[in-house]
């Protein structure tokens, strides 16, 4: 298939006041990882939310695979997007094994309740987050990076085209968070997956991301191939932060280094 | 807690059986069958439990007859009732809520059906036959409303359930000790006999509601346990799994309500039978499956209001203490035990 699979049109979200996500049009590439970033505040959350249909939207509204997601049925859409929100809690003593399980749930129904097709997609999940050897383990024992793990290895039971995760990375440590970028990476590179994430880390964003979405007071000020849309002016904007851009000496895609703090605009972006 | 189980597979059927659940479903199945034999074995007269099984299957004498079928049979059905509507209850508001703490009665369900009754019992001088019950099936209703009504915005999230809970509770038992005060004595007594829970003097037109219930509500319940178990991971998750959140936790909740409501009309309000099963079917099953752990956990209620019951006949015999006082008694212990190894292990259930 072309085309987007997952777009937005208009799309306006807010909670009590004000418009969070005001007015956007964006259009998440096929099996490419996009990155969304943005200070504080500016709406990422919101948007990642409204386009996995976990908030629905005041006015316009997102397209998957050409088709208002508010009308599919709610199974469908789970058969073809998951979300992985931030920080989610397990019960008490699950294992690891039984949470990748209820990845299965939109596969599954009364009578189908553990297909081989739930087998095999548990134990292919496993072996991609390498938490097959934790599986008997529960999940509140585990370390902060293989939760992480275990939690993706859940969203990818549920076996859809498309993945939402809200700042994954947050909270593990370096080699942690290289280890669960270049599994969403493969992911994206050899199995055609698309991949939308929110990342606090511009660096980091600029380096796996296909397509980086910078959102900024509800809107998107910019979006492209890093390479192409992060310069100073971009980081100043964006973060309301002085920085030099330079080339990643390892990656050569564009690398933030902060020299002062904008005197002009903290957490004020510039739309 | 690596669960030996067994897939089971033919056509488009699908499923795996946890193998230890399955054995301690037939050993809580025998225990269960084992306490009602001797609740209606023993009492006054003590019955061999031969004679109860011929009594049973209509081939008794008629004196053995007489009590088995019209005395304690009815009485301890409704206890086998009662105890396994409010351990389905408790679970599902502990499961619901993902508190362990929670209970139908901590978070006011029980308390408007006390309200209810206690004020039909002194205001409208017991109101005739079946006002009462029906009272308290009503108090339950109308408290299980207010609390999700109140609770709700934009979703009933647990947290708040509780504590929207715990103030309605509290607003129940000031009404419950403000009609106190109005009634005269034997209302109050009465009342206080209804507070407690007791079985005494309950008959068949006790069990059929019960038995009704628990026929539509524990399966309807148990057909929601596999979307519960999503809805533990958080609403988000739930949500983008395909479940239909606040749908399924209001069908939950209700079944969980009509079930305690039903349960308390019959046999008063017992206490922390709907608290205790769900703890003990956690230790005994050692599932994360609510699909396993409901049918225990109504389990566990059955046997110990049944027991509790029988306790309350036999202990100081001829005199009676309410099911509800040995109830109590029991698990009040039991609940300071699992206060120790919670803080101990640093969570609870």
């Amino acid at each position: 298939m072309t085309g987007s699979p997952l777009r937005a049109e208009g799309l306006a979200v807010g909670y009590d006041g004000a418009d969070v996500v005001a007015g956007l049009d964006l259009e998440i590439p096929r099996a490419k990882l996009t990155a969304i970033v943005g200070a504080n505040g500016c709406g990422k959350s919101t948007l990642l939310r409204a386009l996995a249909r976990l908030l629905s939207p005041r006015r316009g509204g997102v397209l998957l695979d050409g088709r208002a997601i508010s009308e599919l049925p709610s199974k469908e859409v789970a058969r073809r997007l998951g979300m992985l929100p931030q920080q989610p809690t397990a019960p008490d003593g699950l294992t690891v094994e039984d949470l990748v399980a209820r990845g299965r749930f939109p596969h599954q129904g009364l009578f189908r309740q553990w297909s081989a097709d739930d087998e095999a997609a548990v134990e292919e999940a496993l072996a991609a987050t390498a938490t097959a050897e934790l599986r008997d383990r529960p999940i509140d024992e585990l370390s902060g990076g293989q939760r992480q793990r275990a939690w993706i290895a859940m969203a990818l039971a549920q076996q859809t085209e498309l993945l939402l995760l809200d700042e994954p990375t947050t909270f593990l440590d370096l080699a942690h968070q290289v280890d669960v970028l270049d599994l969403l990476d493969g992911l994206v590179a050899e199995r055609g997956r698309t991949v939308v994430m929110v990342l606090h880390d511009i660096n980091q964003a600029c380096r796996y991301a296909d397509q980086l979405v910078a959102m900024c007071g509800g809107r998107v000020h910019a979006a492209g191939p890093p390479g192409d849309i992060v310069d100073a002016a971009f980081i100043r904007d964006v973060f309301g932060l002085e920085a030099r851009v330079v080339e990643d000496p390892v990656t050569g895609t564009p690398l933030c280094l902060p020299t002062a703090q904008s005197r002009r605009s903290r957490t004020r972006c510039i739309s | 807690m690596s669960a030996r189980r067994v897939t089971l597979r033919r056509r488009r059927l699908s499923a795996r059986v946890d193998l230890g659940l399955v054995a301690l479903l037939g050993t809580l199945a025998v225990v269960v069958l084992a306490a009602l034999v001797t609740s209606v074995a023993l009492g006054d007269v003590a019955i061999a439990p031969l004679d109860v099984v011929a009594s049973l299957a209509g081939a008794g004498d008629a004196a053995d007859e007489f009590i088995v079928l019209e005395l304690r049979l009815p009485r301890a059905l409704v206890a086998l009732g009662a105890g396994a509507a409010l351990g389905i209850a408790g679970a599902v508001f502990q499961q619901v809520t993902r508190n362990p703490l929670v209970a139908p009665d901590i978070v006011g369900v029980g308390g408007g059906a006390a309200l209810a009754a206690v004020s039909v019992i002194v205001f409208a001088g017991f109101g005739g036959a079946g006002a009462v019950p029906l009272a308290a099936l009503a108090g339950a209703f109308v408290a299980g409303a207010l609390l999700y009504g109140i609770a709700w915005r934009r979703g009933v999230h647990g947290q708040r359930l509780v504590l929207v809970g715990i103030g309605l509770a509290a607003f129940c038992q000031a009404g419950v000790s403000y009609v106190l005060t109005e009634g005269r004595i034997f209302e109050v007594a009465a009342a206080y006999v209804w507070l407690v829970g007791s079985l005494n003097g309950r008959g068949w037109e006790q069990v059929w509601p019960l038995a009704v219930a628990l026929v539509v509500l524990a399966p309807a319940v148990l057909a929601l346990g596999r979307r519960l178990d999503v809805l533990q991971l958080g609403d988000d998750l739930a949500r983008s799994l395909g479940v239909g959140v606040e749908r399924v936790r209001l069908g939950l909740l209700a079944a969980a309500v009509a079930l305690t409501g039903v349960a308390v009309s019959a046999a008063g309000a017992v206490a922390f039978v709907a608290f205790v099963s769900p703890h003990i079917a956690r230790r005994l099953a050692r599932t994360s499956s609510n699909q396993g752990l409901i049918p225990v956990a109504g389990a566990c209620g059955a046997v110990l209001v049944m027991l509790a019951d029988l306790a309350g006949r036999l202990l100081f015999a001829p005199t009676e203490i309410p099911v509800g006082i040995v109830t109590s008694v029991l698990a009040a212990p039991y609940f300071l035990v699992l206060l120790r190894r919670a803080g101990r292990v640093g969570a609870a259930g």
